[in-house]
């Protein structure tokens, strides 16, 4: 008897579990031929709002963690991604994209994703500096995340960009929601499959499938959102999206095109500068 | 001679025991009442003026429970209309400091007596403690049951200890009865606990002290408003309810509100007769209500710690 097969339901990513939309909408994707793929959520803005309250949460513990514990569960990451190659391959080919390019971003999804855990331990010693003041103060800036960050995954490539866009966001130490769109969401919800046994913990990343455009406008005006990160945005988009963002000053970067950096990392982060008394500074023979 | 058919009243199985399905049940149901915007707002605000503003750790100080009680008098005041908190409740050490910050208010007192939170001590020094609250100008009293002797199966000890306790607060307050309903384990527990209490002269019954968990369910306060009723349809006598600990977020005491409404009616959504034993709660109520002023989700940034 011929077996049939057993096919994922594409479901959301929130507070380390994969719930259905709330709204109970979906979206129906096709493969690159027009053939039906699969439905996937559509996701609301109520869908948002528990995500925030979820990344919220996580934030205070994702954050307090060492940055070289942040960086080992991103190696964490890059190890299952390895494992499950063939997964993502074939999640790519259906949307077209040739067999060498479809290896190729997943190897590089993998590079990148070990070259930000080595750069989790390292940027803040990179960037931060202590400041030459006239007294006897030690004057320090560090960096720190800003708390949750909500991001509009929009790229070409579907895979490497999504990583791109979020990765540096936790390497810093803040949450994130992302929000992409029905194209892209098998691929990333595969991908949530990554998250949820690299050991991040539940809620520091979490994964909307929806149509971008219409949750724009919530996000913007969520006043527990600290950053956003939009792939396309409109110049329209753009300014509407700000007048909403300027309630709880709000982060909002739109960046194209992300080349792997350590300044991706500081994109979210903000500094905080801080001043301690010198106790008889050279008695010592010391300038420390 | 009362008590003794009290507790054989108690005592007949059909009276004492409580479907666990149709609960369960029931209180799926109410969890899915759908609230419109209108409705909603009314709601929120009638949450706001139900809220025993709570704090009962060992590290508190006068300071704490002074901002407290300024913050049950102020809880956002960018709104004009908006009711303060029913009550505040600490420690009865801590009653003066609160009665003098509310001088004033309408906002009344209320002090957990009786060796809260495990009540385990004798009844000279719950009685002493429990006038020390009303001493001090305790408006209610909020005391615990004896869970140990009430699971040995003492009745007639938690019943006596009870009417003691009302009988010191007399006229002067009224007496909330905490079960600990996560210690009772069964819903026919929590129903004998709220009959005996009841019998026994409470003016309110109380599910938790909120130091265990789990704190208050909606199906022991199903349970719980279920003698309410009954003793209600019986002596026309009305009781009131408290759930408490464990319910911090407004979509959850909407629900709540639903559940008294449908099952003691409309006598009952009013802060004589019904109250949320809460710190986080009326937080969370606030954000709503400025969601709902202006249309974005609010972020605990922007609202008071404390």
């Amino acid at each position: 008897m011929e077996r049939l097969e057993v096919q994922k339901t594409y479901k959301l990513y929130i507070n380390g579990a994969f719930p259905r939309t709330e709204s109970g909408r979906y979206l129906k994707i096709e493969d690159s031929d027009g053939a039906f793929l699969a439905n996937v959520c559509h996701g609301s803005r109520k869908d948002l709002r528990n995500a925030v309250e979820a990344a919220r949460k996580a934030f205070f513990g994702w954050s307090q963690k060492t940055s070289f514990n942040r960086g080992q569960i991103l190696y964490r990451m890059a190890e299952m991604l390895e494992d499950r190659k063939q997964t993502f391959m074939e999640c790519l080919l259906k949307t077209g994209m040739s067999n060498q390019d479809s290896q190729n971003q997943v190897s590089d999804s993998i590079d990148l994703l070990v070259y930000y855990a080595g750069w989790a331990d390292k940027y803040q010693q990179v960037f931060s500096s202590v400041n030459p003041v006239s007294g006897s103060y030690f004057n320090f800036s560090a960096y720190e995340p800003s708390g949750v960050v909500t991001i509009f995954s929009e790229g070409e490539k579907i895979l490497y960009d999504m990583i791109a866009s979020f990765i540096p966001a936790i390497t810093g130490g803040n949450s994130v929601v992302i929000i992409v769109n029905q194209n892209s969401a098998p691929c990333a919800l595969n991908f949530a499959e990554v998250i949820a046994t690299s050991d991040v913990p539940s809620g520091v990343v979490n994964i909307i499938s929806s149509i971008p455009s219409e949750i724009y406008e919530h996000a913007a005006g969520h006043m527990d959102i600290n950053n956003i990160i939009a792939q396309s945005l409109s110049d329209d988009d753009l300014t509407q999206m700000e007048k909403l963002a300027a309630n709880n000053v709000k982060r909002i970067i739109r960046s194209e095109e992300i080349e792997p950096s350590p300044y991706q990392i500081l994109n979210t982060l903000e500094v905080k500068t801080t001043w301690h008394p010198i106790e008889n500074i050279s008695s010592g023979g010391s300038g420390y | 001679m009362k008590l003794i058919k009290t507790i054989k009243k108690l005592h007949k199985p059909d009276k004492v025991k409580v479907d666990q399905t149709s609960v369960l049940e029931r209180v799926a149901r109410f969890q899915t009442r759908s609230i419109k915007k209108e409705s909603k707002e009314i709601g929120l605000k009638l949450v706001l003026s139900m809220i025993d503003l709570t704090t009962l750790e060992g590290k508190d100080t006068d300071q704490k429970v002074k901002q407290l009680c300024y913050k049950a008098m102020h809880l956002h005041d960018s709104y004009s209309d908006l009711p303060n908190t029913a009550a505040i409740c600490v420690y009865p050490t801590m009653v003066k400091t609160a009665k003098t910050a509310l001088s004033g208010s309408n906002i009344k007192v209320a002090s957990v007596a009786t060796a809260f939170p495990s009540g385990q001590s004798l009844l000279q020094i719950k009685l002493l403690d429990t006038k020390i609250a009303l001493d001090a100008g305790a408006d209610e009293v909020d005391m615990v049951i004896s869970r140990g002797k009430f699971l040995e199966g003492n009745y007639n000890f938690v019943f006596d200890e009870i009417a003691e306790i009302k009988a010191a607060c007399g006229k002067k307050a009224r007496l909330k009865v905490i079960f600990e309903t996560g210690e009772l384990v069964t819903l026919d527990n929590v129903r004998l606990a709220s009959d005996l209490a009841i019998a026994a002269g409470a003016d309110f019954i109380k599910t938790s002290t909120g130091k265990i968990s789990p704190a208050a369910t909606p199906q022991v306060t199903l349970t719980m408003l279920d003698a309410i009723k009954d003793h209600y349809l019986k002596t026309g006598i009305m009781i009131g309810m408290k759930p408490a600990g464990g319910i911090s977020n407004a979509k959850t005491a909407l629900q709540y509100l639903v559940m008294v409404k449908e099952t003691l009616g409309i006598k009952w959504l009013d802060n004589n007769w019904f109250r949320f034993g809460a710190s986080s709660l009326a937080n969370d109520v606030l954000r709503q209500l400025e969601k709902q002023r202006t249309g974005y989700y609010q972020s605990a940034d922007y609202f008071s710690i404390d």
